[in-house]
């Protein structure tokens, strides 16, 4: 069950997807961050986000 | 009683903004609710099921900001609105003060951070599947906090990640600490030799704050979501992360924290742990298993215990109580004042809440999860979806607890409670002072409404933590609140209150 290459030896170096107090914590302890101006993609339109992904698939 | 419903056109927040906005702005008198929501579909069908939808909020699209406030008159929901708006200007202003550019796609922060290897996801559930997955493609580990994912949504993403050799921690992962760092609400520990997987956010916090208190450090701790030992997902995160932990050379003891897995995956489980050579030490909340693969532990406590005294190799010693005698003095004090009466725990720690419950019960019985019969002993989770409809979680807004406890005051429900037993965590992310919300809450049943049960409450935190653990402890006690820095300790010392026959038992016997 040897993993061969363990997530766990990486430098934790984050992009962070909402909350922004979660980026505050980790630049505070000095850990790279960088906080994404994150919105919902398609103007939040469920059905049209799966049009795109297959497109994009299809791609 | 005036309603009004402003929509803010193309204005993206992300939810606990909005409900920190809305909690304060609700602390007025004459306001009797305020809703702040993106218009998503979700949005919408909660605002009808609480009855607050209007005719106009149904125009807001996904990418609008909905304002809803419930007010005395139609002035001061207009005053209200507008000072709404005024605070989320405030806000943005004062993100642009920060100078650090805000990257609008996931290709686009990558370019900025190339070595990136984790992306941290708290976006409402209906996207961060999607968004989770593409963080997955690019080679990032995950730590998922969104909710609301639907589990195949779930295995397809572990799936994934676990075939790229990645983590997918959650979704509805509240805490981890990868390589000493601390994602979420984590409390702020050292790295140590014991390597934590966790089903559970303040499971884990109350193991790694117990292993700090006992001079123990943590590797990792891997969360891996409350669903992933259900028999649908089967574990396909904790085996990954025990198969990590097994391989890691910082990690001694592991310590496996769920409530009870599915039958079919404690036998996949044992399987796997039983060729292993690092020892894992299980805490399945009620669960007992046969056999003796792991190394069981009743409670959060009790894990980190036996944790610190596999590494060090000293021999575990069973305790109810760490300082018996305190304890003795303090039920001196209080004599017989609580006993035969109810018993109510009011939680914003879910793990913790059903803790309590589980030993609250071994001695009093029937222990409810909720308020509703006033004649029985209860345990209530407040940070569970039926009290954060539309706010944010109690360990970021304790006054949820407040609101709690004084409408428990008005409706009468105090009239046979002699206890009542809460919990405080402290760390990244959590409120910055609970302890100031608790104790002006307790003053408010002392003085107006002449109330006075006795008050138990567990600190769950670190010397490192933000809030001031010490100063936090002191302000308890000073308010006459009796604290236990361990979640069972507190849930005993409890049950003793109202059951003074479990004194003998507890106060001279291991549990």
């Amino acid at each position: 069950m040897k993993v061969d290459q363990s997530p766990l030896d990486k430098p934790i170096r984050v992009i962070n997807i909402g909350l922004e107090s979660f980026a505050e914590d980790l630049r505070n302890a000095d850990i790279p961050v960088i906080q994404m101006d994150w919105r919902p993609p398609a103007g939040g339109d469920l059905k049209l986000i799966a049009l795109l992904d297959r497109l994009a698939k299809e791609a | 009683m005036a309603r009004s419903t402003h929509i803010l056109k193309s204005s993206y927040y992300d939810s606990v903004v909005l409900m920190r906005v809305a909690s304060q702005l609700k602390r007025q008198d004459d306001v009797t609710e305020v809703a702040m929501f993106m218009g998503t579909e979700g949005n919408h069908a909660l605002l009808a099921q609480v009855d607050l939808a209007t005719v106009k909020s149904k125009d807001a699209g996904p990418q609008d900001l909905l304002i809803i406030v419930v007010a005395e008159t139609e002035a001061c929901a207009e005053r209200t609105t507008q000072e709404a708006l005024r605070m989320l200007t405030e806000r943005v202003s004062g993100q642009d003060s920060e100078l650090d550019y805000r990257p609008r796609t996931l290709d686009t922060a990558l370019g900025f951070l190339p070595d990136a290897t984790l992306a941290t996801l708290s976006i409402p559930g209906e996207f961060a599947a999607r968004e989770g997955s593409r963080c997955i493609d690019r080679g990032l580990n995950v730590f998922l906090f969104s909710d609301n994912v639907e589990i195949e949504a779930e295995i397809s993403l572990k799936n994934k990640a676990r075939k790229k050799n990645l983590l997918c921690m959650g979704p509805d992962c509240g805490t981890a600490y990868i390589n000493g760092v601390g994602l979420g609400f984590a409390n702020v520990i050292k790295s140590g030799r014991v390597g934590c997987i966790a089903a559970s956010g303040t499971g884990l916090q109350a193991v790694v704050c117990e292993l700090d208190r006992l001079g123990e450090g943590v590797s990792h701790g891997i969360g891996v979501g409350g669903r992933d030992l259900s028999r649908e997902v089967n574990g396909i995160m904790t085996r990954y992360a025990l198969e990590l932990l097994e391989q890691d050379p910082a990690t001694e003891v592991i310590v496996l924290l769920s409530k009870p897995p599915h039958a079919d995956v404690i036998a996949m489980l044992e399987s796997l742990c039983s060729v292993m050579s690092t020892p894992v030490v299980t805490c399945f909340q009620g669960a007992r298993l046969e056999g003796d693969t792991f190394v069981q532990a009743s409670t959060l406590d009790e894990a980190a215990a036996m944790a610190a005294c596999l590494v060090n190799g000293s021999d575990y010693v069973a305790h109810s109580f760490t300082e018996p005698q305190r304890v003795s003095a303090l039920l001196d004090r209080v004599g017989n004042k609580a006993a035969g009466k109810r018993v109510v725990g009011l939680f914003t720690g879910g793990t913790l809440a059903k803790e309590a419950q589980l030993l609250l019960s071994k001695d009093l019985g029937f222990v409810a999860k909720s308020l509703e019969e006033e004649s029985t002993h209860s345990v209530v989770d407040l940070g569970d979806d039926q009290y954060t409809i539309g706010r944010p979680h109690p360990m970021i807004a304790p006054e949820a607890r407040t609101e709690k406890l004084i409408e428990l005051a008005q409706n009468g429900g105090f009239a046979s409670c002699g206890v009542v037993l809460v919990d405080l965590v402290l760390g990244n992310g959590s409120h910055l002072d609970p302890a100031g919300e608790l104790i002006e809450s307790i003053k408010i049943l002392r003085n107006s409404y002449k109330l006075s049960p006795e008050i138990v409450a567990v600190v769950i935190g670190t010397e490192m933590d933000p809030q001031d653990v010490r100063g936090q402890i002191r302000g308890l006690e000073s308010s006459d609140i009796t604290v236990f820095r361990s979640n069972s300790e507190a849930a005993r010392y409890a049950a003793m209150l109202a059951l003074p026959e479990a004194r003998t038992h507890y106060m001279t016997e291991a549990p």
